[in-house]
């Protein structure tokens, strides 16, 4: 009997306790509620970078095996086709496949412009061995076809092209109507950017696929191939792989082989997914970290106010742990409540992000797929948070004895202040000591809080100083360096008196002429394939800018290496550098390095074309054109060129740029918007709560000023002033966290195809701190409505 | 009540300060209506001395917080001279407390983050033609402690100083409610003698209350108040010293 009534008693008790918990709650739901957001923030970035990042490693896992997409790739001049058991006898090759694969020009409806098309052979009888396709409409080519091709989908879908459509294709010089029977996607390029472009032209550049025997003769590719492919068995060294593969196919004209990391598709999907898992890291950390403080600012000031209550229950009995309880279920609902919006709302964003994905690289089957194991580690990392920002609080709430906690606290202790002691003092108001001396009272407290509302800057900075760099990169590659206006680039090495033609063409005023010369260049044991391009020495069109917008001359004699390049290599200025050419005589010889710059695209070698063509040992030969022409002219000129055999694209650097930057600008306002977001719920968590919790316990000392005559004005001054002064300290802090954060991620995201420059505009830091203030003043005059209903009667009677 | 009148005729030759007629308060309070005050018909004058008796709910506080412009009655008038602060807005309200009138609580409520002294700079900052601070707590006996924090000062040193700051704005009206209420009784003698200093050497209008018989006879007012209603008014002849009450 007595065990039941103990058991009754024990469950009203908690019922109760639990009613003062509701209650209070309600009483605090803006500060519930801006904790919640502020993890629920943290857990949207887990769910949606997280989530996006399993689902795209998912799909592309799956695709690569699907299509068994090759480990070590080769480019050659011409081998005959008995080669491929050579290949596939090296040791560790598990898989080899060989193909032909050619540039040609298209010859499309509507367009003026010669578009270009990467022809791909496939076997007619079988499926490829190595780098399949995915048929998305249409069928496979048929054994006894000649004309059928099978195209690219986003090359398809850019042209409105469709199975059953036909399309003009010029092949090795010779016009040709091919039927297309199928449209089909392949992981090799599911980014693909054509030669000589930086981004994808999915109107005037695509894939075409065909079989061997309709496409081998028309390059003179009978029973040869130019392309080779290889599956590693498991564990093996790829590198020796390589090296077997350069040596073998050295005497066929073999342009060097490279890993499936250096596939461009590849690298641009890896680079993605690589972002995305630091974002999805390093975004949650800081959200979460905020919100812990939060947590503990929030519940430590909590039990400071409730320290009589607390007296009143372990009075009647409640023991430390239902008190402790208690406190923690604050914490706990906020996080629960957290990561709910958290979760709903990061499945929604992720699923968005993943359709963004979808238009970038075609990866079958994509889909948001959020796994029970992402969801169960954010929910354990937010309640972790939870209980260790709420511990010291509860803690130290269970540990007052009750006699004690009774008591009314005595008034706080103040001193003159470091600040006062150097004499500011004497200059300030009185309430502007009691300003200062309330944020000196508590340094570590006001320290923290400026550190939170300093993330809500530095968060805004790191996303700001991307499109900075990015628009700095496009103004610089468009603008400063490629300032022709017509690229041509040709099938094949050209005489270099084709200048002479070009230049009568109509509209053309200035011709400047290339040549991009494949290359193995040397350093001891390191070594790299890339291409030297060789410039004209006194050319206006395309020079080298650097990073510093300065000109760097192209020297007579000597390679200039971007800085990047010349880091892979280990070489300095003055250095020497072995060059084996990968094509012609395939000469190796020695080179000076002649000069060293900053870029941020590719690891290119320049040199002037003089010199390039002694190096190689062939004369007088060139691979492309940058041209000037008249604008009126440029339609006209771009038929003109449609039907030179020899040409094998053109490029328009300014068409580029119209599509990139429109592209640009349209994610730019989807995630600063974001940003804006993410840091606004930051600032808005911290001040608000700041302020709040400074109204409770200074409510008492607020209304009696109110009550001797000061004005409403007046003593909100004195509230928010304080943290006003958190947030103008949280500027500079966060301008410097932004500072070293984007440094990092300029380390991070530097790769040989694309460096972000570290610059960071003065605006990006004027917009990050507007942004945080607006946030701030947004909370403070919520908290200041609060402020004017304050009881101004109680304070003559009530003791808190 | 003939009483009461003849009080009033009195002090007719000094100057009335507030004139209250009429004054109710009532509270809504869900379904239940609390009368709080009942039709009260008060004037303070000039250089008067007034002191409040009442137990808790008899209704002197609200007296005080309508008369002190924190709270406005339901029905009856108030004038402050020729100003009507029955309808006032809450912005002339904010002027009459700052410019007018002083205000002692029973807990001080001094700012802790503020010493002394600039605990009364805060008033004095705001005022039209406040006395210096250090004069303000000279008047109370604490030149010695003007720099230290609430912190540093004992309850009844707190409280002078919360009389400093109230008197330091040369107020027409000083309001204490319950000043000695959290106070032992040689401190609290000590705090109502700087208070009869204060009202002799000023001439500032001063109304206190207390729950505490003893000390009407420091007033040269007394009203006794009960049920919202006030049920006894007396005269002093002469205002009894201080040092010589009991409690």
């Amino acid at each position: 009997m007595v065990t039941r009534a103990s058991q009754w008693a024990a469950l009203w008790r908690v019922r109760t306790l639990q009613l003062k918990l509701l209650r209070e709650c309600w009483h605090l739901k803006g500060q519930i509620l801006s904790i919640a957001l502020v993890v629920a923030t943290g857990i949207m970035t887990v769910i949606t970078m997280g989530g996006s990042y399993e689902s795209l490693v998912e799909a592309q896992q799956r695709y690569y095996n699907d299509m068994r997409f090759a480990d070590v790739w080769s480019s050659l001049r011409r081998a005959p086709e008995s080669m491929r058991e050579r290949i596939q006898a090296i040791p560790g090759v598990a898989l080899a496949d060989t193909r032909v694969s050619f540039l040609a020009t298209l010859d499309l409806e509507g367009l003026d412009a010669p578009a270009q098309g990467r022809f791909v052979s496939l076997p007619e009888n079988s499926r490829p061995i190595l780098n399949d396709i995915l048929i998305v409409r249409g069928r496979y080519v048929d054994s006894n076809a000649s004309d059928e091709v099978i195209i690219s989908e986003k090359f398809a879908n850019a042209r409105g092209l469709h199975p059953g459509d036909e399309i003009r294709v010029i092949i090795n010089g010779r016009a040709r109507s091919l039927d297309i029977v199928g449209v089909a996607i392949s992981p090799e390029h599911s980014y693909s950017v054509p030669p000589g472009s930086l981004l994808p032209e999915d109107d005037r550049y695509g894939v075409l696929w065909m079989g061997v025997r309709a496409l081998g003769p028309a390059y003179d590719m009978d029973g040869a191939f130019n392309e080779a492919f290889v599956k590693l068995s498991p564990g093996v060294n790829e590198r020796a792989v390589i090296a077997s593969l350069n040596d073998l196919l050295e005497p066929y004209g073999g342009y060097g082989a490279y890993a499936r990391r250096d596939q461009p598709s590849h690298m641009m999907l890896q680079g993605e997914l690589d972002q995305n898992r630091v974002m999805g890291t390093a975004m949650p950390a800081v959200f979460l970290g905020v919100a812990v403080f939060l947590l503990h600012l929030v519940l430590g000031r909590l039990i400071t106010t409730q320290g009589g209550e607390i007296a009143v229950l372990k009075a009647f009995g409640y023991t430390d742990a239902e008190v402790g309880r208690h406190f923690l279920m604050f914490a706990l609902l906020a996080v629960l409540l957290g990561t709910l919006i958290g979760t709903v709302g990061g499945m929604a964003l992720g699923r968005g992000y993943i359709d963004i994905y979808r238009q970038y690289f075609d990866l079958p089957d994509l889909q948001y797929r959020l796994s029970p194991g992402l969801l169960l580690i954010a929910l354990l990392v937010s309640v972790a948070g939870a209980i260790s920002g709420a511990m010291g609080a509860v803690r130290k709430a269970v540990q007052l004895p009750p006699a004690e906690a009774m008591r009314p606290e005595p008034p706080a202790r103040f001193t003159p202040g470091f600040l006062e002691r150097l004499g500011i003092g004497r200059l300030l108001s009185a309430s502007g000591r009691m300003i200062l001396r309330n944020v000196e009272r508590k340094p570590l407290q006001a320290f923290f809080s400026s550190l939170g509302v300093a993330f809500s800057v530095a968060i805004l900075i790191i996303g700001l100083f991307m499109y900075d760099g990015v628009i700095q990169l496009i103004d610089l590659q468009f603008r400063k360096i490629q300032r022709e206006d017509i690229t041509v680039s040709f099938l094949q090495n050209v005489p270099a008196s084709t200048r002479f033609e070009l230049s009568r063409m109509t509209g053309v005023t200035r011709v400047e002429t290339y040549r991009g010369a494949p290359v193995r260049l040397r350093n001891a044991h390191w070594h790299r394939e890339t291409a030297i391009q060789g410039l004209e020495g006194d050319g206006v069109l395309r020079r080298l800018v650097t990073a510093q917008e300065t000109v760097h001359p192209i020297p007579a004699q000597g390679l200039v290496l971007s800085k990047v390049l010349a880091e892979r290599l280990h070489v300095g200025v003055g250095d020497w550098l072995t060059a084996e050419m990968l094509e012609g005589k395939r000469q190796s010889a020695q080179v000076q390095v002649a000069g060293i710059f900053e870029d941020f695209l590719g690891v290119t070698a320049y040199m002037n074309l003089d010199a390039l063509d002694r190096l190689s040992g062939e004369y007088d030969v060139i691979s492309g054109a940058y041209l000037s022409v008249l604008e009126s002219e440029r339609n006209a000129l771009y038929r003109a060129l449609k039907r030179v055999p020899a040409v094998a694209g053109v490029a328009s650097p300014a068409s580029m740029l119209v599509s990139f930057e429109r592209e640009l600008a349209r994610n730019i306002f989807i995630s600063v918007g974001f940003l804006v977001g993410f840091a606004s719920v930051i600032a808005v968590g911290v001040i608000y709560n700041g302020a709040r919790i400074a109204l409770s316990e200074r409510g008492r000392e607020l209304a009696s000023l109110r009550v001797m005559g000061f004005h409403r004005r007046e003593v909100a001054t004195l509230l928010l002033g304080e943290q006003g002064i958190i947030t103008l300290f949280a500027i500079p802090l966060g301008w410097a966290i932004g500072y070293g954060l984007a440094y990092l991620m300029v380390l991070g995201l530097q790769t040989d195809t694309f460096r972000i420059p570290f610059d960071i505009s003065p605006r990006t830091y004027g917009v990050a701190a507007l942004i945080t203030v607006l946030a701030a003043a947004f909370s403070a005059l919520v908290v200041r409505r609060r402020l004017d209903s304050l009881d101004l009667i109680s304070v003559l009677k009530t003791r808190e | 009540m003939n009483d009461a009148q003849a009080i009033d005729r009195d002090d007719s030759t000094a100057r009335p300060v507030l004139r209250a007629t009429g004054l109710s308060k009532v509270y809504e309070m869900g379904e239940v209506r609390v009368q709080a005050l009942k039709n009260i018909d008060l004037t303070l004058h000039e250089r008067e001395l007034l002191v409040l008796l009442g137990a808790s709910g008899s209704g002197k506080s609200t007296l005080l917080n309508i008369l002190g412009g924190l709270d406005v009655a339901s029905s009856g008038s108030l004038f402050y001279g020729e100003q009507e602060l029955s309808g006032a807005s809450q912005t002339e309200l904010t002027y009459y407390r700052r410019d007018h009138v002083g205000f002692v609580f029973q807990f001080y409520n001094l700012i802790s983050s503020l010493t002394a002294r600039e605990n009364v700079s805060l008033v004095t900052d705001i005022a039209v033609s406040p006395m210096r601070p250090e004069e303000a707590l000279a008047l109370v006996g604490l030149e010695s402690r003007m720099d230290h924090f609430p912190a540093q000062l004992s309850g009844g040193e707190q409280q002078r100083v919360a009389i400093a700051r109230a008197i330091a704005k040369r107020p027409h009206i000083l309001l204490c409610d319950e000043p000695t209420g959290a106070l032992d009784v040689g401190t609290g003698r000590l705090v109502l003698s700087v208070l009869d200093r204060v009202n002799r050497e000023t001439g500032t209008t001063t109304a206190i209350i207390t729950h505490n018989a003893a000390i009407g006879r420091i007033g040269d007012t007394v009203l006794r108040m009960s049920s919202g209603e006030i049920v006894e008014r007396m005269h002093n002849a002469q205002r009894e010293d201080v040092e010589r009450i009991e409690w």
